[in-house]
């Protein structure tokens, strides 16, 4: 039996647009819920499937397994070799995407409505029957160490792998999820078969649906689609507490420009103040041009092309960081602006003009992101990973709203901590010296 | 400003699209604007596209068309240096710039109802740029360290560079948009001002307005602000120099020793799109579909990466869109143990074997479908569309050609391609370019 649970007609309201969208909420007779979005001008469809945990998930010793098997999701299904599951997909000219990153795999469907019953067949069987054939499982494998092959020779790579080394140890965000060249050279079709078995399963599972179909529609299919997966895998990992100190880690690398990431620790997304977190990151160095870091390090001293700073808040810690790149000779000078800029909005805020300014597009740039059917679907099912309902889009904007300049300068007190920034460089950096 | 009682005889094209609204006009000043209705969600893209990009800077100056961009952010006689973007985001919106070897465009995206503040301030600095000494100065360290980003800490990009200036024998496409560094170093104020004062003129801009908005109320919109900027009288005849025929073909090895792992790439010179005349570059579409497209279906999918573990990536790539000559690429990046020579004979084998071979009609209807298909996924994206009439208009196409291109494409036969290929995949006029990290690696 299907049930329809809300249908809210949600406005997003702003200052500057209003975006109506109507997310209804369904769920199946076998109880798989989805968010659905009706959009009948355009004869297509957008799936995207989520599922919580992907790599942290990884079996002690196997890192790289989850990445590894979510690449193979494609390599052929059933009775359908690789070439021949592609084939029909090309045929429909339709596509069905798979990605594992930090701690979820993600799925993007999306296909032409007069197609929609065979893809849905096709993605049930890479879902649920994937082959893992020897011969995929070599031919991926061989893209995956490439890649980490690069990955080694990287400068940005480098200094995210450094960087997560140090602050996370053992735990999963300590290492790529990728793996190593060592892990992903032992793993076996057994490894892929369990990695399946564990990341696959249905109450880590978040479904959006957006297009040229009907929440009925999707409620009907939903068991057929994902019935036959697992119910439960195995516990997630424990949180770990980002703590490391401040200073300056640099990492030889002969290259003109040196890279550098910066950290520290961050604020969960459940926080009372994350919306100021969020307010103050802006004003800091998430705000494009307008931002004190770019004002600062670029517009005023052209000492790079791009600086910024954002919010990590991810599901086992969470962490700010910031990016910047600059010449060997100049980046030392660009690492003593960001830090200076770090302790001047931690010690002396921000002002009434800025936090108005900061509001004003924060509320008026939200509509603009339900901007097609795939972009909708993300958001939706995004909002779903973190525990939001659907009238969050109705009501974000009044959270930013509500903000108040004391509220944005005490989490900016609060939240920043100049002495603990901690920056790996990556690069010949000159006149920067590594703190241990 | 004070308006004239300018008689509006603007010339009309009303002209319906099967898919997108589309409607046309010229103001009396010679500037193009182009409406794209889209009601879906009250939002606007309003880009401003001038016909003119790194490949018709004057010899020396590599990276002007490129650091203009860049300065246009600065300030005007009514705007302050980054009151543009301030006053964008303020409203709620998003804006950009980007140079192309052809283009330079200039967008916002914002709610459909401020669409005319986006059009006076566009408008204000076509013509009333206030640059600084110290302006030039920090945003030409900016352009560097954009560089040294881009280029300079990415060996495939150096790569990609030496590769495209062996492959222009004569024509700047050989010249990299973001510049050379020697020559980027010297750009000054009087090379940035004398780029915009010629360039920067109604008579030499396309402007593409596509979203929530009525055609009529955006023209009255765009007579308001754009249609009082007068032409620019001195604006030359596009020709840029182009290539002579050419005689031989070139090898080149780029070692670096951060290149993770060794590849190749081929690239020879091609037809580009051309109005009323856009059949080989549709059949080009088809050829790199069918050679390197998907790795589960192309030729060289199939045969390197399937059939033999040749290689671990092959791919074939080709884009039509280009004033001048277009490029048509393979790369391929060995299996282990497989040397760079037994991969691009394994490469040019497929490329043989093709050329001998008939074409499998199932896989010619695969394509025109997936090619259907993608003009109903591109309507989800109205952005996107404008960006295709953009380029198309700034690269000499018209109206009439865009919205015929999808016709075109459909209508490609395996002789078509055949022609084509037969045409473009002469020695005499490409570059073999391997990437290494160290000589033991080129063999």
């Amino acid at each position: 039996m299907l049930r329809i649970l809300i249908a809210l007609c949600l406005t997003v309201l702003a200052t500057t647009a209003r975006a109506e969208i109507d997310i209804k909420e369904v769920t199946s007779p076998g109880g798989i819920n989805a968010w659905v979005v009706e959009e009948p001008s355009i004869p297509f469809v957008a799936i995207e499937l989520r599922f919580q945990g992907g790599p942290v998930l990884d079996l002690p010793g196997k890192r790289g397994a989850t990445n590894l098997m979510t690449g193979l999701l494609e390599e052929g299904a059933g009775d359908m070799s690789a070439q021949e599951f592609q084939t029909r997909l090309e045929d429909l000219a339709a596509s069905i995407r798979f990605r594992a990153s930090d701690d979820v795999i993600s799925i993007s469907a999306r296909f032409l409505t007069e197609n929609k019953e065979e893809v849905i067949g096709l993605l049930r069987q890479a879902l649920i029957a994937p082959r893992f054939d020897q011969e995929a499982l070599d031919r991926v494998r061989a893209q995956v160490l490439s890649s980490i092959a690069s990955d080694a020779k990287d400068p940005n790579a480098i200094s995210s792998a450094v960087f997560n080394a140090a602050a996370y140890g053992d735990h999963p965000y300590g290492s790529a999820s990728e793996g190593t060249a060592e892990s992903v050279s032992a793993l076996t079709r057994e490894d892929m078969i369990e990695a399946h078995r564990n990341a696959l399963v249905r109450d880590r599972l978040y479904v959006s649906v957006v297009g040229d179909t009907t929440a009925e529609a999707i409620g009907g299919l939903l068991d057929d689609l994902l019935g036959d997966l697992p119910q439960e895998g195995p516990p997630l990992p424990g949180n770990v507490t980002y703590d490391l100190d401040g200073g300056i880690t640099v990492v030889d690398f002969d290259t003109p420009q040196s890279v550098a990431l910066l950290g520290q620790g961050g604020m969960k997304r459940d926080d009372e103040d994350f919306f100021a977190a969020v307010i103050v990151n802006r004003v800091l160095g998430a705000g494009g041009f307008e931002s004190r870091l770019m004002t600062e390090v670029r517009e005023k001293r052209g000492l790079t092309y791009g600086i910024r700073s954002y919010l990590v808040p991810r599901f086992h810690s969470e962490v700010m960081l910031g990016s910047v790149a600059s010449s060997n000779e100049t980046v030392a000078e660009a690492i003593e602006v960001t830090r200076n800029e770090w302790a001047r909005m931690a010690n002396e805020g921000m002002t009434a003009e800025e936090l108005e300014v900061a509001k004003t597009y924060m509320t008026g740039e939200y509509p603009l992101r339900f901007d097609g059917n795939a972009e909708i679907a993300k958001i939706m099912v995004g909002m779903q990973m973190i525990g939001l309902t659907p009238d969050y889009v109705t009501n974000r904007n009044d959270f930013v709203e509500a903000v108040t300049l004391e509220d944005v300068n005490r989490v900016a007190a609060e939240l920043l901590e100049p002495e603990n920034l901690h920056f790996v460089v990556v690069g010949k950096p000159v006149g920067l010296e590594g703190t241990q | 400003m004070t308006r004239l009682f300018a008689v509006m005889a603007m010339m009309m094209a009303a002209i319906a699209a099967q898919a997108e609204e589309v409607t046309t006009y010229t103001l009396d000043n010679g500037m193009e604007v182009v409406v794209i209705e889209d009601n879906r969600a009250p939002v606007v893209v309003h880009m401003l596209w001038y016909k003119v990009g790194s490949a018709d800077e004057p010899a020396g100056t590599s990276g002007i068309a490129h650091f203009l961009e860049h300065l246009m952010f600065k300030g005007t006689a009514v705007l302050a240096p980054g009151e543009f973007s301030s006053v964008v985001a303020a409203n709620g919106g998003t804006d950009n710039a980007f140079t192309s070897y052809d283009y330079t465009a200039y967008f916002q995206r914002v709610a459909a109802d401020r669409l005319a503040l986006m059009m006076q301030m566009e408008s204000n600095r076509m013509n009333n740029l206030r640059l600084t000494a110290e302006d030039v100065r920090t945003e030409r360290g900016v352009i560097i360290e954009e560089r040294n980003q881009r280029t300079e800490n990415e060996p495939n990009a150096l790569a990609r560079e030496q590769f495209r200036a062996a492959l222009f024998q004569n024509h700047r496409y050989g010249v990299p948009i973001i510049g050379w560094k020697h020559e980027m170093e010297q750009l000054d104020m009087q090379d940035a001002l004398d780029f915009y004062d010629l360039y920067y003129a109604p008579n030499n801009a396309i402007l593409i307005v596509a979203g929530d908005v009525k055609p009529d109320e955006v023209l009255e919109l765009a007579e308001q602000y754009y249609g009082v900027i007068p032409a620019e009288g001195q604006l030359p005849v596009r020709e840029r120099p182009q290539e002579p025929p050419q005689r031989a073909e070139r090898r080149i090895t780029y070692v670096d020793a951060r290149v993770s792992q060794p590849y190749l790439v081929r690239q020879y010179l091609a037809p580009e799109r051309d109005p009323g005349a856009q059949t080989e570059a549709a059949a080009l579409v088809y050829l790199a579909e069918l050679l390197g497209g998907s790795p589960f279906t192309s030729a060289l999918g199939q045969a390197l990466q399937f059939d033999t573990q040749t290689a671990i990536y092959t791919n074939a790539s080709y884009s039509g869109s280009w004033l001048d000559d277009a490029t048509f690429s393979f790369a391929i990046v060995p299996a282990e143990g497989v040397t760079l020579s037994e991969a691009e004979e394994a490469m040019d084998q497929v490329i043989s074997a093709f050329m001998e071979g008939e074409i499998d009609p199932a896989r010619m209807e695969s394509i025109r479908t997936q090619l259907r298909a993608s003009e109903i996924y591109a309507l989800d994206n109205v952005q996107g569309i404008a960006q295709r009439y953009g380029a198309a208009l700034t690269q000499s196409l018209t109206v009439e050609d865009v919205q015929a291109w999808p016709e075109v494409l459909q209508a490609v036969t395996p002789e078509d391609i055949k022609e084509v290929a037969a045409k473009v995949f002469n020695r005499d006029q490409s570059v073999t370019g391997w990437v290494v990290s160290n000589e033991e690696e080129a063999r």
